[in-house]
């Protein structure tokens, strides 16, 4: 059996997240920063199901993220530190206004659909702002972090750094699984040819609808992580620059591949980080960068590893 | 004689001031081949996008296989056995030709809200495919990309999705669009063979073709149908020589 250059890199790269701590860890910033970017990873991955896959250019994407944190953040706020209600709560309002924003704008198409999913975002960004209970523009600090009937203590920045590494792992594999099965070459071919999906007899708003809902949980799920992560959270992380973010994240990973995001936010992150040492204004060089590096690498960093294989 | 598979009855479409079908009726039996032919402009592809359903009729009602479907959406009509292809190629173009006719198959296997077995080794969906493949002349070429296709065999790759899930009746727009001579012959023999498996309804302009095919054909002209009749009726017919055939040679 030969494996390809993808192949060797990307289990060179998970290999590498599974080694790191242990070699960084006296170095809690690079731990931090790998967490991190895993968290964003499986935001960015759960967007790319939309962009990639299904052809819906969401903006509105971080307020998933919003609101996985807010489900740490106020249930700890009402001392209610249990993961097994945190969690499954934060999944099922993610997956609830998912169901809602995408049920309205999946009614709409191109720049609309783009423009919908936006101001859907940022009404909930607004409530965020406005609700003082929650420390309005504040937000919420997470004095504790979920509990999980002590099988695992979050407090320990190792094991969370590994608690969000399994959920990256899960995430891709659930991802992998989903873009390949009956319902992924659906959503795909949505993509491709849409009118031709509806001739063929696919009602293909409902495939969408669930693409969307699916997309809106993974994110709750990085959100719940993320909450965690940074003891805090506040209604900057729904804001739609936010939503740019991640879709810089997906174009300059890959659109439309499995790992693809998975580089884009490890990339993005890490030269935030490297320009901000330079300089307060990193923005400028940042800005301009990703313009040049989605204008002439077309695929995204994935295209470096050679063809695409998962489609 | 049995109720007709498709019964078209006084279906009116007006885009503002122009009224682009003008209360047309026809009807399909199961087992026929029926062209609707007429000059450019003549409202055949608004006509069949009301058969598919992509627009709605402003009256009039289409039946298929006894209910009335004039209203229903799309999808729905597909699944009640009416399929289609389309006059520009309408395929999914980075994916193989077998991928395409699956999805067809797929569509028609119940919903397609399974998340987890991997699609593309599912022998329910890749037999039938590959069978309508054969069926179409492209069984040799079902692992090329379908943008990579030949017009021609692009034109075939539409037909083969077409008849995978076994329709009740093909709704044919100009499956003949932009071929040339040996591979219009080659399509007419495939539809020829399909004649009796299912009810067509054939919109095309190539008229050897549709002299060749159809059991009878309806004229439509400015929107209305001014004739139906057998071939031979419609050639001997003066006011479709005057309005049709006599300027299209």
């Amino acid at each position: 059996m030969t494996f390809s250059r993808r192949t060797i890199f990307i289990a060179l790269f998970l290999a590498g997240l599974a080694l790191l701590p242990v070699a960084l860890a006296d170095q809690p910033f690079y731990v931090g920063l790998l967490s991190r970017a895993m968290i964003l990873s499986i935001a960015a991955i759960s967007l790319n199901l939309l962009l990639g896959y299904g052809n819906m250019i969401s903006f509105g994407h971080a307020v998933y993220i919003g609101i996985g944190a807010y489900s740490v953040g106020i249930f700890a706020y009402y001392e209610i530190y249990d993961g097994f209600i945190q969690w499954p709560v934060g999944l099922a309002v993610s997956a609830l206004v998912a169901l809602l924003f995408g049920a309205i704008s999946l009614r709409t198409k191109g720049v609309y659909f783009i423009m919908i999913t936006l101001a859907l975002a940022q009404m909930l960004y607004f409530l965020g702002v406005s609700v003082d209970e929650y420390g309005a523009d504040d937000g919420l600090v997470i004095d504790v972090r979920s509990e999980f009937a002590g099988l695992i203590d979050l407090e320990e920045g190792i094991a969370l750094y590994y608690v969000i590494f399994f959920f990256l792992l899960l995430t891709i594999f659930i991802v992998h699984k989903l873009v390949h099965s009956r319902f992924g070459i659906v959503l795909r071919g949505a993509k491709s040819n849409e009118a031709r999906l509806l001739a063929l007899g696919f009602p293909v708003y409902r495939y969408k609808l669930m693409g969307f809902v699916i997309a809106g949980v993974i994110c709750g799920l990085a959100g719940l992580l993320l909450g965690n992560f940074t003891n805090f959270v506040n209604p900057d992380m729904m804001h739609w620059t936010r939503s740019g973010e991640l879709i810089f994240m997906v174009v300059l990973g890959g659109l439309g591949s499995l790992f693809g995001p998975v580089l884009g936010a490890f990339a993005f992150l890490l030269l935030e980080e490297i320009l901000s040492d330079f300089t307060i204004h990193w923005q400028i060089i940042f800005g301009p960068f990703l313009i040049l590096a989605v204008l002439f690498l077309r695929g995204g960093i994935n295209s470096l590893l050679g063809s695409r294989s998962d489609g | 004689m049995a109720e007709p598979l498709l019964e078209v009855t006084g279906l009116i479409k007006s885009f503002g001031g122009l009224v682009a079908i003008d209360s047309v009726s026809l009807d399909v039996t199961s087992d026929e081949v029926h062209a609707v032919i007429g000059p450019n402009g003549a409202g055949k592809t608004t006509f069949i996008a009301q058969i598919s359903g992509d627009l709605r009729p402003d009256s009039g009602t289409i039946r298929f296989a006894g209910a009335d479907i004039t209203r229903l959406a799309t999808p729905k009509r597909a699944q009640r056995g009416l399929a289609r292809s389309f006059q520009i190629t309408s395929i999914f173009r980075d994916v193989t030709a077998e991928d395409n006719v699956a999805l067809a198959v797929q569509a028609h296997d119940g919903h397609s809200f399974r998340f987890w077995r991997a699609a593309k080794a599912d022998p329910s969906l890749r037999d039938p495919a590959r069978a309508a493949l054969d069926r179409v002349g492209l069984g040799d070429r079902r692992d090329v990309v379908a943008g990579e296709l030949a017009h021609g065999e692009q034109r075939q790759l539409e037909l083969a999705m077409a008849i995978a899930t076994e329709p009740a009746m093909l709704l044919l727009d100009e499956p003949m669009a932009g071929m040339g001579a040996e591979e219009s012959e080659r399509m007419v023999a495939l539809l020829q063979e399909l004649k009796g498996s299912a009810a067509i309804l054939l919109v095309e302009h190539d008229m050897d073709a549709v002299f060749a095919l159809a059991d009878r054909i309806t004229v439509l002209v400015r929107g209305q149908a001014i004739a139906t009749g057998s071939p031979q009726e419609i050639r001997d017919d003066d006011q479709v020589r005057r309005a049709y055939l006599g300027e299209d040679g």
